[in-house]
């Protein structure tokens, strides 16, 4: 079973007879296909192959990884329950020890930092085309079949149900199919379990991988060999709209991108590309690139709609599981975990749907319950008016108030022979007037309300 | 660094056929096209002279935003065949 299967690379005679060996003669039926080789399908595998049972990932790219981008980083608890000494094998680039949130003016900024190099890691940057390969292998190792290089066109149904999945070159049976096929999962809007995806639910996030010397990211960031540092960035080329910039620091390179709301970019003449070189550019950022050598760029799309936009989880025969699902916690940044564990569960449950021979959609409603109960939904149930507020207050929150945060510690930094109190006065005068007492009441009021419903109900 | 410098640290394996099929008489019409400005690869391009939308397909990076920003759905997106299109090796 440790072995790869590509079926482009067979003929269908050849592929029939290599796949008697994991799904039954003739009928081309497993336990459970998945289609998606990234953290939220090869997660779902390794339950199912541990609990003994046949799965089968289905990956479209070359490589288990090679087709996805993320920010990014891997954090260490979701990862531990899948592969609990991820830490001693997996190949990772660094553990992050601080956390950096700028604030970019037009040219100036303002840094918190947090700073701690925790026992446990709390998360690790690593490279998605080593990472995900790695997790594949694992999965492989559990006894899950990977077939890459192979789509899947459609989900085969009878009446509801879903029975398989038709690829370019045949069809597939099997009692559970778990759609772990990304953000713009094609097959659960098939089956409706979507609808149409508005632009304003959704970031493009471009990104470029430059590559540094280790000693010079080590002096830049700050940081030693192995710790690893992230900026968040907000404002800068994106002030006004609702877009956040990241760094990453890997070992020998340094991931710098942006995420905007797709409906940010329509009829603006403004490109996400030069979004991102501008930020590349801002004096603040510069310094930490310079001389580096763009050695991969990439683009990717990120759910950002939240709770009240999750599609249907779970049908007669099918769940679905990570960004196919949604399921992104845009708040903290986070993606991969919550998509390790919905596809863990995901996986659990198909293991007792298998148990007791049935997959109607009453038992694998069971994975909708699991995911009430994991911080997973309770996560996003808390942020749910999150993006509400943001879209609204986009131009206060996301361009007045930063600039404003800047321009205090300008004039609390300045040394001009003007008397304190004066400058002092001048400021809050400036920023009464600027956005008037009706401004800044209802933005109060949206942020009291936010607060309310993130903490009380 | 310029677009086309960005994608050529990529890896493609292109097809002969495009992945991306938009209804040409549908982007006569549109007003904002917005594919042309959101795409991260710049994909699209309006050939005025030919009043059609080119098509780009062998630089796509597959992230689907233009078939979110097709404003009636006049764009059939699907992945490349499985062993064509982009290869992100760090991702």
């Amino acid at each position: 079973m440790n072995k790869k299967y590509s079926i482009i690379q067979f003929t269908k005679q050849t592929l029939a007879n290599d796949t008697k060996e994991f799904m039954s003669e003739r009928t081309n039926k497993t336990d459970v296909i998945i289609v998606g080789g990234g953290p939220a399908g090869l997660a779902a595998a390794v339950t199912i192959a541990r609990a003994g049972y046949e799965t089968v990932v289905i990956e479209r790219g070359s490589f288990a990884g090679s087709k996805n981008v993320f920010g990014g980083a891997i954090y260490t608890d979701a990862t531990r329950e899948i592969f609990p000494n991820f830490e001693q094998t997996a190949p990772l680039e660094r553990k992050n020890i601080e956390h950096k949130f700028a604030i970019l003016g037009e040219d100036d900024s303002t840094i918190i930092s947090y700073r701690k190099n925790p026992k446990e890691a709390i998360s690790y940057s690593v490279i998605r085309g080593k990472f995900d390969r790695w997790m594949a292998e694992e999965a492989e190792k559990a006894g899950a079949v990977i077939v890459e290089e192979t789509v899947v066109r459609e989900l085969i149904l009878e009446g509801e149900k879903v029975i398989g999945v038709r690829t370019e070159i045949e069809d597939y049976y099997a009692n559970i199919v778990i759609l772990a096929d990304g953000v713009n999962s094609l097959l659960s809007k098939q089956i409706g379990f979507r609808k149409d995806i508005k632009p304003k639910d959704v970031a493009l996030s471009v990104k470029e991988v430059i590559k540094l010397d280790k000693n010079i990211i080590n002096d830049r960031f700050l940081i030693n060999d192995d710790e690893g540092c992230i900026y968040e960035l907000f404002g800068g080329s994106m002030l006004s709209k609702l877009g956040l910039g990241f760094i990453y620091t890997n070992k020998d390179s340094v991931s710098i991108g942006l995420g905007i709301t797709l409906d940010e970019l329509n009829g603006t003449g403004i490109k996400p590309y030069e979004l991102l070189d501008k930020i590349k550019e801002h004096p603040t950022i510069a310094p930490l690139i310079k001389g580096g050598e763009t050695v991969e760029y990439s683009a990717h799309l990120i759910p950002e709609g939240g709770y009240k936009k999750l599609p249907k989880l779970s049908g007669a025969g099918v769940m679905v599981a990570g960004d196919a699902a949604m399921l992104v916690n845009n708040m903290h940044w986070e993606g991969t975990n919550l998509a390790m564990i919905s596809g863990k569960i995901a996986g659990e449950t198909a293991v007792f749907a298998l148990s007791k021979n049935d997959f109607s959609e009453k038992i694998l409603a069971k994975y909708n319950k699991e995911l009430e109960k994991s911080f997973i939904m309770k996560d996003l149930y808390t942020y749910r008016n999150l993006m509400d507020v943001m879209h609204d207050k986009k131009s206060v929150f996301m361009d007045f108030y930063f600039k404003k945060i800047n321009a205090f510690f300008e004039m609390f930094t300045s040394v001009n022979g003007i008397p304190k109190r004066q400058l002092y006065r001048t400021f809050i005068f400036d920023f009464l007037k600027e956005r008037g007492i009706c401004g800044l009441l209802s933005d109060g009021w949206s942020v009291l309300k936010l607060i309310w419903s993130i903490l009380i109900k | 660094m310029n677009l086309d410098n960005k994608l050529s640290t990529l890896k493609y394996t292109p097809d002969t056929d495009s992945h991306l099929k938009p209804v040409q008489e549908d982007c006569v019409k549109c007003k904002n096209r917005p594919c042309i400005n959101t795409c991260p690869a710049g994909v699209y391009e309006w050939l005025e002279s030919e009043n059609r939308l080119l098509v780009k397909y062998e630089n796509c990076l597959e992230c689907g935003a233009c078939r979110i920003m097709c404003e009636k759905n006049s764009l059939k997106w699907e992945y490349p065949k499985g062993t064509k299109g982009v290869t992100f090796k760090k991702g």
